[in-house]
């Protein structure tokens, strides 16, 4: 595809006689987001770690921009502009917001600049439009959701091209996915190309452009998100669309079905491909809004 | 309809004197109560001691008070290093100890300056902490099992260096001793450090209040930081002039002071204070947001032991002799203890400089109340003991409270 800011062809990853990673490829381009959705086990995280520079890759390339690149470290992935929000947030619960953002990132000096800190980190919170009270409390005091706001909003310190989500929306409450759904939404309004590696089906459904299925370390489908049903997503997850079970199908799909509005207005959002259309989207967005006003 | 796209960015709260205040008490409501029980403590253990021997607050009781504090305190501010990054030191007393041997025996006995001889034993405190860093960075041994065996093996390198005569005497016409008994700040010096430092606080926090304001941030306005700065003069101004109604304010406790705030410095206002607290909150976090994780211990340790070094040099100055008891008994203890008693959390990750000074302000309230009493020392570890558990259970009540108000 042209103009994809990262490109992933025939990536392969073992570990001793596992193979994580077989032949995959990936795609994300500027002011997209693509989940990366698959079971237990089926290769996201490894994936999630090649991109981050935690594990090279055993094989294949990686496209960045315009060139080709190796990513052999953290210190690549951060230099190339790959930011990454691991599951855990890697916070610093007794630290304040600021201190959080610039950790390890302080401008130089021999006294720590606080002023300058503090409004870099309310103009990078207001870039998210994030519901955080104060940016001088420490992040014990924050919720969830607004502690992956903090993470995010980290990653963007670096003026990053991609951002990869661990599974942002594990474990937070329904006001709270809403909210980080919605900052989702804004990183790619900002033209940045988003990965999410979800469990969560309906979370997918809401924000992601493309849905690329992992199954057992391989490639199993690459979905537009406004073209398919949640039926099929399942089924490439879980394989049974290779061994057409059609009842285990629908078996798997029932307890993961979100509530029938829900779902109604996520794919109002994105029904129509290539024209993410404001009018569709505003149709769900205050909705959004009120689900984040919740406390 | 786009409520949210609308909403306008987050705006940093209003400033102000009323804001300041409300801020304080949603704190101390929440549970986080700073030194505020240390500082209840204090009144309460000072009052309890006057009302049984009205000697106890006397200008002379309180000058001794201040002497004594200056080398257990200088040791628990090493502790305070090595708790912020949640390790700890059970050595401390053993190395004050060995320091205070080193330095005696090569001033005394080898006759070496005192400018040789003490930065000797200093920089040997540096160096075991150097060594403990090492051991817990690449082995993995807990530092309480490294600081045991340390606690150990250096008290029976104090003892062999000591040898069978066991106890060295400074003698009294040295400039050390002089310091530590009978160097006295003068007067007029006293009062105009006092006024730097109202100053000082004044015009560090006017500029900060200015530097926010350009930023258009809140900041606190110039009447609550006259107020604080007047507060500070007045309290300060009280204390020394009642301090110098006797023998007036020992160099030793301005060197222990000094100390303080040199360490609160580093701790809020550098990388290096900040990398600390991170290790000590989430090493794991700490490591990814690219902080040298091994560094920091290491220079925790060093930290700890080389200021528990300079504890055991002024000690020793102080008794104006070293023997087999030196950093023995309860100065390992009293340095922790003082360093939790002042709301250093044993945890990592939460705890100031001022610790040290208000929890060894406590600790050695109580020693020399009791010692007024005619108390022997059983009754000093007694009420210690008391008084630690007291000091942590606030804490830990506190913590419950920050818990479920959502806070640290």
């Amino acid at each position: 595809m042209d103009g994809d800011v990262l490109a992933l062809r025939g990536i392969s990853k073992t570990f001793g006689a596992v193979a994580a990673l077989t032949d995959v490829d990936l795609d994300v381009a500027p002011g997209e987001v693509v989940a990366v959705v698959g079971d237990n086990g089926a290769g996201k995280s490894t994936l999630v770690k090649i991109l981050a520079g935690v594990h090279p890759p055993d094989a294949g390339t990686i496209t960045f921009g315009s060139g080709r690149v190796v990513i052999s470290g953290p210190a690549d992935a951060h230099r190339l502009g790959i930011a990454t929000v691991f599951q855990d947030l890697a916070l610093c619960e007794n630290l304040d917001v600021v201190g959080n953002l610039f950790l390890g990132r302080e401008p130089r000096g021999l006294r720590l600049d606080e002023v300058a800190m503090e409004v870099r980190s309310w103009e990078l919170l207001g870039r998210l439009s994030a519901n955080i009270p104060s940016v001088r409390v420490p992040v014990a005091a924050l919720s969830g959701g607004q502690r992956q706001t903090v993470a995010i909003a980290r990653s963007l310190l670096a003026d990053p091209r991609v951002v990869l989500l661990d599974e942002p929306t594990a474990a937070l409450g329904v006001a709270q996915t809403a909210e980080v759904l919605n900052l989702i939404r804004r990183l790619r309004d900002r033209g940045l190309g988003v990965i999410m590696v979800s469990h969560n089906m309906a979370d997918v459904k809401a924000v992601a452009d493309r849905v690329a299925v992992l199954r057992l370390g391989r490639n199993n489908g690459v979905f537009a998100a406004g073209e398919v049903t949640q039926e099929d997503i399942i089924a490439a997850i879980t394989g049974a669309a290779d061994n057409a079970a059609p009842g285990r199908t629908a078996s798997a799909s029932g307890p993961a079905e979100p509530p029938s509005g829900r779902t109604a207005s996520a794919r109002a959002g994105t029904e129509s491909p290539p024209g993410r259309t404001a009018s569709a989207r505003d149709d769900r967005e205050p909705r959004r809004a009120e689900e984040g006003s919740r406390p | 309809m786009t409520e949210l796209r609308t909403r306008p960015a987050p705006a940093p709260p209003p400033g102000g004197l009323r804001a300041a205040a409300r801020t304080t008490l949603d704190r101390v409501r929440g549970g986080d109560l700073g030194v505020l029980p240390v500082v209840a403590g204090l009144a309460v253990i000072w009052t309890v001691f006057q009302s049984l021997n009205p000697i106890f607050l006397s200008s002379t009781n309180l000058v001794n008070l201040t002497l004594e504090s200056a080398s257990v305190g200088v040791i628990s501010l090493g502790v305070v290093c090595v708790l912020l990054v949640g390790q700890i030191d059970l050595s401390v007393g053993s190395i004050s100890g060995l320091s205070a041997a080193v330095m005696a025996v090569l001033y005394v006995d080898r006759g070496l300056p005192a400018v040789v001889a003490v930065p000797a034993a200093v920089l040997l405190g540096c160096v075991i902490g150097w060594v403990y860093g090492q051991i817990f960075n690449r082995f993995g041994v807990p530092s309480f099992v490294i600081t045991l065996a340390g606690l150990l093996g250096l008290l029976g390198v104090h003892l062999w260096l000591l040898g069978p005569k066991g106890a060295v005497n400074l003698p009294f016409d040295s400039g050390l001793v002089r310091f530590a008994q009978l160097a006295f700040v003068p007067p007029w010096l006293s009062y105009t450090l006092v006024v730097v430092a109202a100053a000082g606080l004044f015009a560090s926090g006017h500029a900060h209040a200015r530097a926010r304001r350009a930023a258009s941030l809140p900041a606190v306005s110039t009447r609550w930081l006259l107020a604080r700065s007047v507060l500070l003069l007045a309290g300060l101004g009280a204390a020394v002039h009642y301090l110098n109604r006797t023998r007036g304010v020992g160099w030793m406790f301005v060197l222990f002071l000094a100390l303080v705030l040199a360490l609160h410095y580093v701790l809020s206002r550098t990388r290096y204070g900040r990398a600390v607290y991170a290790v000590g909150g989430n090493a794991e976090a700490a490591r990814r947001a690219g902080i040298d994780v091994r560094r920091v211990y290491t220079s925790a340790f060093v930290l700890g032991t080389t200021l528990a070094a300079v504890g055991g040099v002024l000690a020793a100055a102080r008794l104006a002799a070293v023997n087999q008891s030196s950093g023995g008994g309860d100065v390992n203890l009293n340095a922790i203890a003082a360093a939790v008693i002042g709301g250093t959390s044993l945890f990592g990750g939460r705890g100031t400089a001022f610790a040290a000074l208000l929890g060894v302000l406590v600790i050695q309230s109580i020693s020399s109340g009791l010692t007024l009493l005619n108390l022997d020392s059983s009754f000093r570890f007694m009420v210690t003991g008391a008084v630690l558990l007291l000091a942590v259970g606030v804490d830990s009540v506190a913590r419950r409270s920050r818990a479920s108000h959502g806070r640290a």
